[in-house]
């Protein structure tokens, strides 16, 4: 029931969601330290902005490149509102709800006077409004602080100073930082699950059928333009939600952690990589890419020590932790080779063949 | 509540090519109009005109004496026009089941509904499961619709038009294709769709035996034109529809085979 009758399918995968899952809900605990607590948070922001892409893209068959826009203006609309207000609670929601509704304007827009036009021509619409909308970020200073962005304080209990707990049992220590965690974890599990939902509703069959056959779908009646448009608008405005769980636990919104074009393209990869129109493959997909981006390089560091410590000089040289972003580049090529439906598309079908 | 159907002149010009001219034809509740002609008459062109998949070049489409020429498929669809293709048209990638739910959803007007899941909504399942059942494939239930042969897909595009329940039944040549043990089923179906006085139905058809035994009035399509329309024995008879098409036909027939 809390799966929306859309269970993961497929022994290992299910294994696979429940290590991630559990492993990100004790993240804190297991991995003391600031940065594998980025990783975590990072890992969880990835998940809910993926799978609200696979809602389009997966599901709706809808190719969007304005998905960092939306992303970017939920991160604004906490930082303008907790920079502008100071740091309370109210001001923090009515950045939230500010930028769930000009995601929601915005998506409406575009999708209404676009989503008639063949994909192809959509994709290009959204490429060119998501850089305008860049653009305008970075040269409206005095609202977005420009190309520096802006730090911000947020409300008491979740700032780094902040004791919950100071030494309780087992030493446990939980500070604001931990509650900012949790604060990201949690509101990504709801609302990936309402994801669930939705795509297990009727009216998620119908974004399937339309992404299967528009032509079909229109003669049994649906408007698929209408329907497009939703989906649009309900991609924008979880993005929206990442953006602002994302600025919330980096205390800081910036052209570069918000509306930069790698963003979109990580997105891309991720979905590719974990499998489109499944969105669990969204979790699996964020996990791998933000580990891999993360530890690679610490793991080719170890490598090339390791090798050069025994001779190898020539064959160490591969395993300079500086290439491994071409590494990292091999790596996705061969997933995307091996596996094309994505990595949950694979587990899913072992059972069958 | 019973329903008219009306063409007014419908054409539709490709270009300089004129796929169907100025078609004028009143359908009356009650009665199958089998809809004949060589191929490239314009037969399917006049449905997908009818049905709202192509826009006229002149001349009105009138529903219950409404013009509906400038509507949208969709709204089409939603006033009672239901539609089998020619070309089986269906969402591959779902399963058999999911498909004709999707027709019956689109039916019961629950095109937005994203709180329930699926599972719960009970009365689509039902529906569904009756329609796969009247053109005999719950057996396939569980099957993605691209995974059927070719009959179980003719019948699946008969079962989303069903599914609908429309007031105007649309068939493009339904048999196509079918094995004889598959085309009975469909044929069947279309006879007793026949008894429910208060509907249309329109079948385009190649095969004469099939006309014969289910047409209360055949319409002949030449060059898009329509050259013979009334009761089957006086057009099958007419010298016009002699040469025009079933001089013809033993012809192509053979080119077929």
């Amino acid at each position: 029931m809390i799966l929306s009758g859309n269970p993961p399918r497929g022994k290992l995968l299910t294994a696979l969601l429940i290590l991630v899952v559990v492993v990100l809900a004790l993240a804190p605990f297991l991995f003391p330290g600031s940065k594998p607590a980025n990783v975590a948070a990072k890992i969880c922001v990835f998940a809910l902005l993926v799978a609200s892409y696979d809602l389009l893209l997966g599901y709706a068959g809808i190719v969007s490149f304005a998905h960092t826009m939306f992303f970017g203006i939920g991160a604004y609309g906490i930082a303008i509102t907790l920079y502008a207000l100071g740091p309370s609670w109210g001001a923090m929601a009515l950045g939230l709800g500010a930028a769930v509704v000009v995601a929601a304007v915005f998506a409406l827009a575009i999708g209404l006077f676009s989503l008639r036009v063949q994909t192809i021509f959509f994709a290009m619409v959204t490429l060119a409004v998501a850089s305008a909308f860049a653009v305008l970020a970075s040269q409206l200073s005095w609202l977005t602080g420009g190309e520096d962005g802006r730090t911000f304080r947020v409300p008491e209990v979740l700032r780094p100073g902040f004791r919950l707990i100071e030494n309780g049992p087992f030493g446990i220590t939980i500070s604001g930082r931990t509650l900012s965690y949790y604060l990201v974890f949690c509101s990504v599990v709801v609302l990936f699950l309402v994801m669930l939902r939705i795509v297990e509703s009727p009216f998620g069959r119908v974004l399937q059928a339309i992404r299967e056959n528009p032509f079909r779908a229109e003669a049994l009646g649906y408007r698929i333009i209408y329907h497009r448009t939703l989906a649009n608008v309900l991609a924008a405005v979880f993005a929206a939600c990442a953006g602002a769980l994302n600025a919330l636990w980096l205390r800081y919104t910036g052209p570069d952690t918000s509306l930069s074009f790698n963003i979109m393209i990580d997105i891309l990869l991720i979905v590719v990589i974990g499998g489109m129109g499944t969105l669990y493959g969204a979790i699996i997909g964020a996990a791998l890419f933000v580990l891999a981006e993360n530890y690679l390089q610490t793991l080719m560091g170890a490598a090339f020590g390791a090798l050069n410590a025994s001779g190898a000089g020539f064959v160490a040289n591969f395993f300079n932790p500086d290439r491994w972003l071409l590494w990292l580049g091999i790596l996705f090529i061969f997933s995307v080779y091996f596996f094309p439906t994505g990595i949950v598309g694979k587990l899913r079908a072992e059972p069958k063949s | 509540m019973s329903v008219s159907l009306e063409t007014r002149d419908l054409t539709i010009r490709f270009g300089g090519h004129v796929a169907v001219d100025h078609v004028s034809c009143v359908f009356r509740p009650g009665e199958l109009t089998a809809i004949v002609g060589p191929n490239g008459a314009g037969k399917t062109t006049y449905f997908n005109l009818i049905s709202g998949q192509l826009r006229a070049s002149e001349g009105q489409v009138l529903l219950d004496g409404a013009d509906i020429t400038a509507e949208s498929a969709p709204l089409r669809a939603r006033r009672g026009l239901g539609r089998a293709f020619q070309l089986t048209n269906l969402f591959p990638n779902l399963t058999v089941a999911e498909n004709v739910r999707l027709a019956v959803q689109a039916k019961s007007g629950a095109h937005y509904d994203m709180l329930r899941p699926w599972s719960l909504r009970r009365d689509l399942i039902a529906r569904a499961d009756e329609i796969l059942e009247s053109v005999a494939l719950e057996s396939r239930r569980a099957h993605t619709a691209a995974a059927l042969s070719h009959g179980d897909q003719r019948k699946l595009e008969v079962a989303l038009m069903m599914a609908l329940e429309p007031r105007v039944y649309m068939f493009d040549e339904p048999t196509a294709g079918m094995s004889v043990d598959e085309a009975p089923i469909v044929l069947d179906l279309i006879a007793r769709l026949k008894q429910d006085a208060s509907k249309i139905i329109l079948l385009v058809e190649h095969k004469m035996d099939v006309v014969r035994s289910l047409a209360d009035r055949i319409m002949v399509l030449t060059n898009g034109a329509c050259v013979a329309d009334g009761e089957p024995a006086a057009v099958i008879a007419s010298p016009v529809v002699q040469e025009a098409y079933l001089g013809i036909a033993p012809k192509e027939k053979g080119n077929a085979a």
